[in-house]
């Protein structure tokens, strides 16, 4: 899903961003970008890897990093935006501390992972594509990790747990 | 240095460490192996090792494909065959350490199977096990058994000969070899490859790109990541191959970001093609240059798409194009291009290896060669398999896969994801192949097989793949966008009990419609699984619309749970599991759910204690119970 499909339409997107960003976060910034920037001179199509790296370096594409990016490639802010919410990996606003993903894979469909999602949506009082209040946790539905043959599957930050059951993803969840 | 010089290199280390004095020991660390507990048992093992100052070789290698049995790990004594342990922990990990490398106790009863020339006592043949025998390894061979971060041990297994072989051969030959084989495009398409090459090969254009498909995006599908995670080098060697053939000079591979592992191999394999001039300018002293780079993808469904795809590795929204213009004459920045699917490359570099003629001996008439699936959902045993073309579903389910879990009744096989169909008891003796699949309503796909069972509703699995349809639809083209949205939304009534008797006319129609109309591949497919349930499983949708039942108790808005008061025991365990606090009762009281509080997530079944199995999960029907808790019924 994207940023759109969260929710999110664009004119919230740019009236809400960046508040939480501390001042000397945003004016780091630029100085980020340039570096970033300069690696992708002159490559053609370098659009989704800035897009990547930037995401990478500040956790997820600010209006700031946004505009920035439009510049250097010299596309207008509504293009880059354009790419970048169509695409499920970028997000725009701040996320929580740890991702969890619950997997809907078709393995973990017909072993249960839409219980699994419920239960970790009740316990953490957020919807899937939300963050909670405290920033503590994101959460997110995927469509597979490839761990077919453990589902269902829970992956929290970089742990797979495997063979989830409604229980266990509670437990889990406390651990954090 | 000469490629004779780099092989005989490359057989020497190979050799040396096949005769070594010392142990060796194989843990399968691929991306399932590792959530599996893989990276646990290889700390365990190293650790005892050391305890026992036994000095050992400890390799991580890639998926075998029996995920059933992770983690797995391969023993190696000198002079002996191998013999592969599974599903170990720590614990037994360590204990295998002492009994077999320290006491030379085999331990057949962790043994899967040996590996190998020799026997051990009590011990079968690995390849002989059931999930294996019918199995044939062509692009899987190497998973396994051999080092995927090396790139001396895939040239000492054979690997870059083909590629050899081709540079001293005219691309014409090359396309004759491939045709020869009777390599169909394994993305699940099915265009023959030799074709395709000669169509790019014969397009106008000095600048033309060979792309390689790596955005295994069916949910339930992972032969890709498997394969490049176990054996990076032999897709690398035939997109070499395709590259020198068509005339393209620059590839890409463009991957899932969600497969890091697969990712670090490849990069890390390129860098050993450098160093041994497999890969830049000049090829071997051919003349011949080529480059590939690696695109990781942003997580879209519809960049699996082809047109999709480059307009991806462009920088661009992830939108499929109409074709014609086909890409192999206008494809990335407009220019002749050649693209592959994973499996499909490192297929075409076998075929170099070791001859068309001898590629076609496997399979059957019109589909040549094996298939790699994921096998899962519902079956016993779980995992990644290489079967011949023309197997049938039975054999593949019940032989390979062991049948279904828990002795339940088989109900339906997926293939294809999203976009294949799902086919029904009556159709477990057709053969797998490209045209007896699609004559059933499903296609080959890229390789997911996902096995239901009994206590899989179908219409919640269709609405299911539509939901993943409908999000994933890039909205290009309205059949697709508002046509999987309608679909969607009758299913959705369907399983809330709110169908209507015109419905399934309906979704038929719909389907026709998106099926015929849509641009790309996603919509042209998204509508199978809706046709093929209508057509195998009509009866589970009239049980929803007619009935208000859900047949397989999977619906939750058709089902209903309740505690059955003569086996009620009163524990509590229910009742303080159950998240929204709909159970009410007392120790020794019969607990009763207040159906108006129950959000029927199913956590009263999973907890209530087996000798007892008081709770009753119903649809279309009401159980008598009492409204309030009353004191059990002391047995007689």
């Amino acid at each position: 899903m994207n940023a759109l499909g969260q929710g999110l339409t664009k004119n919230a997107f740019f009236a809400t961003l960046p508040t939480w960003l501390s001042k000397s976060t945003e004016s780091q910034v630029p100085d980020e970008l340039a570096k970033i920037a300069a690696e992708y001179e002159g490559e053609k199509g370098a659009l989704i890897p800035v897009l990547q790296k930037v995401q990478g370096k500040f956790g997820y594409l600010s209006k700031e990093a946004i505009s920035q990016i439009a510049k250097f490639s010299r596309m207008s802010e509504s293009e880059v935006f354009g790419v970048a919410s169509f695409y499920a990996q970028f997000y725009f606003s701040r996320r929580g501390q740890h991702t969890v993903k619950v997997c809907l894979g078709t393995a973990c469909h017909v072993r249960g992972g839409e219980r699994i999602l419920d239960e970790v949506k009740r316990e953490l009082d957020v919807e899937s594509g939300g963050t909670t209040k405290d920033y503590k946790f994101s959460l997110e539905r995927v469509a597979c990790f490839g761990s077919c043959a453990l589902a269902p599957v829970v992956v929290i930050d970089k742990d797979v747990h495997g063979r989830m059951t409604v229980a266990k993803a509670k437990e889990i969840l406390s651990e954090y | 240095m000469t490629f004779e010089k780099i092989h005989s290199h490359a057989v020497s280390e190979w050799e040396k460490l096949q005769s070594s004095n010392k142990p060796r020991i194989l843990v399968g660390a691929g991306t399932c192996g590792s959530a599996a507990g893989a990276l646990d048992i290889l700390k365990a093992i190293n650790e005892e090792l050391g305890r026992q100052n036994i000095e050992a070789i400890v390799i991580q290698v890639g998926c075998m494909g029996l995920c059933f049995a992770e983690p797995m790990v391969g023993i190696v004594k000198p002079g002996r065959p191998q013999i592969i342990y599974g599903d170990l922990t720590p614990k037994s990990a360590i204990q295998l350490v002492n009994d077999y490398l320290v006491n030379d106790k085999p331990r057949p009863d962790l043994a899967m199977g040996y590996i190998g020339n020799g026997k051990v006592d009590s011990i079968p043949n690995l390849f002989e096990l059931p999930v294996l025998k019918p199995q044939v390894r062509i692009v899987l061979r190497n998973c396994g058994l051999i080092d995927p971060e090396n790139i001396n041990h895939y040239i000492a297994n054979g690997g870059y000969s083909g590629l050899v072989r081709a540079l001293k051969m005219t691309p014409e030959a090359i396309i004759e070899e491939i045709k020869k084989s009777g390599l169909r495009g394994r993305g699940g398409a099915g265009f023959s490859t030799g074709q395709k090459w000669d169509f790019c090969r014969k397009a106008p254009g000095e600048e033309k790109y060979i792309i390689c498909n790596a955005d295994e995006g069916d949910p339930g599908a992972f032969m890709n990541r498997s394969l490049l995670e176990g054996d990076p080098h032999s897709v690398l060697e035939g997109m070499a191959i395709g590259a020198y053939t068509i005339g393209a000079n620059q590839g890409y591979i463009y991957c899932r970001a969600e497969y890091p592992l697969a990712l670090e191999r490849l990069r890390l394999a390129l860098q050993q093609m450098e160093k041994y001039g497999f890969i830049g300018n000049n090829i071997l002293g051919s003349g011949f240059s080529f480059h590939i780079k690696i695109k990781e993808g942003a997580g879209a469904f519809v960049c699996g798409e082809e047109t999709a795809l480059m307009a991806s590795i462009e920088g661009k929204r992830g939108m499929p194009r109409a074709r014609p213009p086909f890409p192999a004459i206008s494809g990335l920045w407009g220019k002749p291009t050649n693209i592959n699917n994973v499996e499909t490359w490192a297929n075409a570099a076998r075929i170099l290896q070791k001859g068309g003629d001898w590629y076609a001996q496997y399979g059957s008439e019109k589909s040549k060669g094996t298939k790699t699936f994921a096998l899962v959902g519902k079956v016993e045993r779980t995992g990644l398999i290489e079967v011949p073309l023309g197997i049938t579903l039975r054999q593949i389910i019940y032989d390979i896969g062991g049948g279904i879990l828990k002795d339940k009744q088989f109900k339906a096989v997926q293939t294809g994801g999203p976009s294949g169909g799902c086919l029904p008891t009556s159709m477990l003796d057709s053969p797998v192949d490209y045209e007896s699949l699609t004559a059933a309503g499903s296609i080959m796909g890229s390789g997911g097989m996902i096995v239901a069972d009994e206590d899989t509703c179908m219409v919640d699995l269709t609405k299911y793949f539509l939901t993943f349809t409908q999000a994933e639809s890039c909205g290009k083209c309205p059949p697709c966008r508002v046509g999987t949205r309608q679909m969607l939304g009758i299913l959705d009534r369907i399983t809330r009990g709110e169908g209507k008797p015109e419905d399934i006319k309906q979704l038929e129609r719909i389907a026709t419609t998106v099926k015929q109309g849509s641009l790309c591949g996603l919509g042209q497919t998204a509508p199978n699984p809706v046709l093929t349930t209508i057509r195998y499983f009509r009866n589970e949708y009239e049980s929803h619309i007619n009935e208000k039942r859900c047949p397989a108790l999977v619906c939750k808005n058709l089902i209903s749970f309740y505690i059955l008061p003569d086996k009620c025991q009163g524990c509590m365990i229910c009742l303080r599991n159950c998240p929204t606090e709909a159970i009410t009762g007392d120790k020794r009281l019969v607990h009763v759910i207040n159906q108006d509080k129950c959000i029927k997530c199913g956590t009263c079944t999973d907890v209530c204690p087996p000798r007892f199995s008081a709770i009753a999960k119903v649809s279309g029907e009401q159980i008598e119970v009492p409204l309030e808790p009353v004191p059990i019924k002391e047995s007689a």
